[in-house]
Parts: C-alpha cells; structure tokens; sequence
C-alpha cells in the first residue's frame, strides 16, 4: 500500500540531492541543475498532496505546472546569465565570481 | 505484492539513485544526463500516481525545453578543464552532513507519529499524535484521469475545484414585506415566508493566473534573449 508518506519521502530526497547540488558544484550549470532537482521535489510533494487529500484535487496538479513554468523561465535567464558571465570572464566557475565580494 | 506497489518501488529507486547520481558525479555532461533520467522518473511518477496531464507536461516542458537549455549551456561552456571540476572533499563532508541532518528533519516531519518533543513524565497521559490532516487511505490503482479535462477548464475560465457556498452572499429577498395586490394587508393571513434562495455555489478559477503566467513567461525570455546578448555588443566595442 503506497500512502502520502512515500511520495513524501521521494519528495524530500530530491530536495536534499538538489541542495547537496547546489552547495557542492563549482560549474555554474551544475548549481542550476541542483536548483532543477528542488523544484521537482517540490512538484512531486503538490501533485502527492493533490491525489490525497480531496480538498486540493486540482489546486495542486494546477500549482505544479505553474512550478513547471516558472522553473522554464528561470532556467533561461539563469543559463543567459551564466552564458554572458562566461564571455567576461571565461571561467565558468563561481568561486571565481567574486567581483560583488566585500 | 501489487503491481502497483511493485512499480512504485522500481520507479522511485530508479529516481532517488539518478538524483544522487546527479550530485556526486564530477563531470557536467554526466550530471546533465542523470537529470533527464531523474526528469523522466519524475515524470513516471505523475503517471503513476494519476496525473496525466501534469507528467506529460513536465515530459514536455521540462524533458523537452529545460533540459535542452541546460544541455546547450553545458555545450557552449564545456571547455577543458571546465568539464570536470573537482570540489574539496572538506566541503564534501560538510555537505553530505548537511544534507543529511536536512533529509533527517524533512523524514521526521513527514512521518508525524515518530514523538516529537520532550519525552513524556512518567504516569503522564501520552499526547495525541497532532497530525495536520489525516489523509483518506487512498488505494492508488492505474485509471484514466478525469482532471485533464477539468483543469483545462480552469484554465479557460470556468470555475472548477470544491464548491463551497458564501452564507455572506445570502439574497435577502425573504424580508421583503408582503404587500398583496391589491394594496390592503389582511392581517390574520399570514403569508407564507418565501424559502430564501440559496447561495450561488462559488468554485474558483484559474484563468488570470493562466494569463499572468504566460505574459511573465514572454516577459522571462525576452529578458533571457537581451541579456545573452548585450555582452557580445560590448565585447566588439572592447
């Protein structure tokens, strides 16, 4: 039997993958993807809370795919970001951005 | 064991091990690889769990446009040693032990009858486990979604989602004092209180978020489309 706790669970471990992603990667590609894997597991938690609990049956499938959209547009302009910071600088990586460092 | 649990299990493993697979790998192009696999077990998962419409947009939107951005930002940067950046293995274990502790918070949030809090006196009455909401035992078996059909709906403007009704909107048309026609009131007949009509059912709808969303979408990529290119202007001036 398959309850909300295991959605849950799927849920919160892509959350976790895409932090630990976010705080280890160097390349500024690999930070975005981590920001990918937390919005999935965000995605995955609405559309589990929309098949459980019948007050939300279609708030949440709709919530997700506004989250799907929005994670659309910020991955362009986060890729337009890095795109222009590797003409300037060419590195790709962010410890070397520190140019806004007190 | 059911079919269905059986696929839960294989799909969700395949997802949880590409997403690790994704942190833990150092080359790019290996991680960007991992995320489809993860995308697409995502994806499976919607499926499963009956919604079609929000797996299949996400095999769309997501797989198909997302992803592609991000593979084409990894091709255009992908140089030398930027294919394979190594981090320290300090800053490796403090992040695994981060992201740990936060799996272990999330975990202990999301199973709400592990006790919580100081342990109870002795001779004391055990408190209640709190749960937020106590979810309906759904058996989840594969079926043909209704809700595509709806959302689309909510999306085009009719109203969708549970109804509920305003007791505030109630017409008060019920007091309105009888007059009868003809203009005399004949006091030992009382009329008959007409039954005051109900409150128009009220269910929201999803069309100014629709449109609201499209414009900043339009909107996200022009902006995207100018940025990208304003470096290159000023790199021919420089």
């Amino acid at each position: 039997m398959i309850g909300l706790e295991h959605y849950l669970f799927i849920g919160a471990l892509l959350f976790v993958c895409g932090v630990v992603c976010m705080a280890t990667k160097r390349n500024a590609i690999g930070v975005l993807i981590g920001v990918e894997l937390v919005l999935n597991g965000a995605n995955i938690n609405l559309v589990a809370f929309s098949r459980f609990n019948p007050a939300f049956e279609i708030e949440g499938m709709i919530m997700a795919l506004f989250v799907i959209v929005m994670a659309a547009g910020e991955a362009a302009v986060a890729l337009a970001i890095v795109l222009s910071f590797y003409n300037n600088h060419q590195t790709i990586d962010v410890d070397q951005a520190e140019e806004l460092k007190g | 064991m059911n079919m269905t649990v059986f696929l839960f299990w294989v799909i969700a493993g395949m997802t949880g091990a590409c997403a690790i697979a994704t942190v833990v790998t150092h080359n790019i192009v290996r991680a960007a690889t991992w995320l489809l696999f993860t995308l697409g077990g995502a994806s499976a998962l919607f499926f499963l769990i009956g919604a079609d419409l929000v797996g299949a947009i996400q095999l769309l939107v997501y797989v198909g446009g997302t992803l592609v951005l991000v593979v084409f930002g990894v091709m255009l940067t992908a140089q030398g040693p930027f294919i394979s950046m190594r981090t320290s293995s300090a800053e490796w274990g403090v992040s695994a032990a981060t992201g740990i502790a936060l799996l272990a918070v999330l975990l202990l949030a999301t199973f709400p009858h592990v006790p919580l809090g100081p342990p109870a006196q002795e001779g004391a009455k055990a408190p209640e486990p709190v749960v937020a909401f106590a979810p309906k035992p759904v058996e989840i078996e594969p079926r043909t979604s209704p809700f595509t059909m709806i959302i689309g709906q909510g999306f085009t403007g009719v109203g969708v989602g549970p109804a509920h009704r305003d007791p505030n909107a109630r017409p008060k048309l019920a007091e309105a004092p009888k007059v009868p026609a003809s203009g005399q009131f004949a006091p030992d007949v009382e009329p008959a209180p007409m039954p005051a009509p109900e409150a128009p059912v009220m269910r929201t709808h999803y069309l100014l978020p629709f449109e609201i969303v499209s414009i900043h979408l339009l909107v996200v990529l022009i902006g995207a489309a100018y940025l990208a290119l304003t470096k290159r202007r000023r790199e021919e001036v420089v």
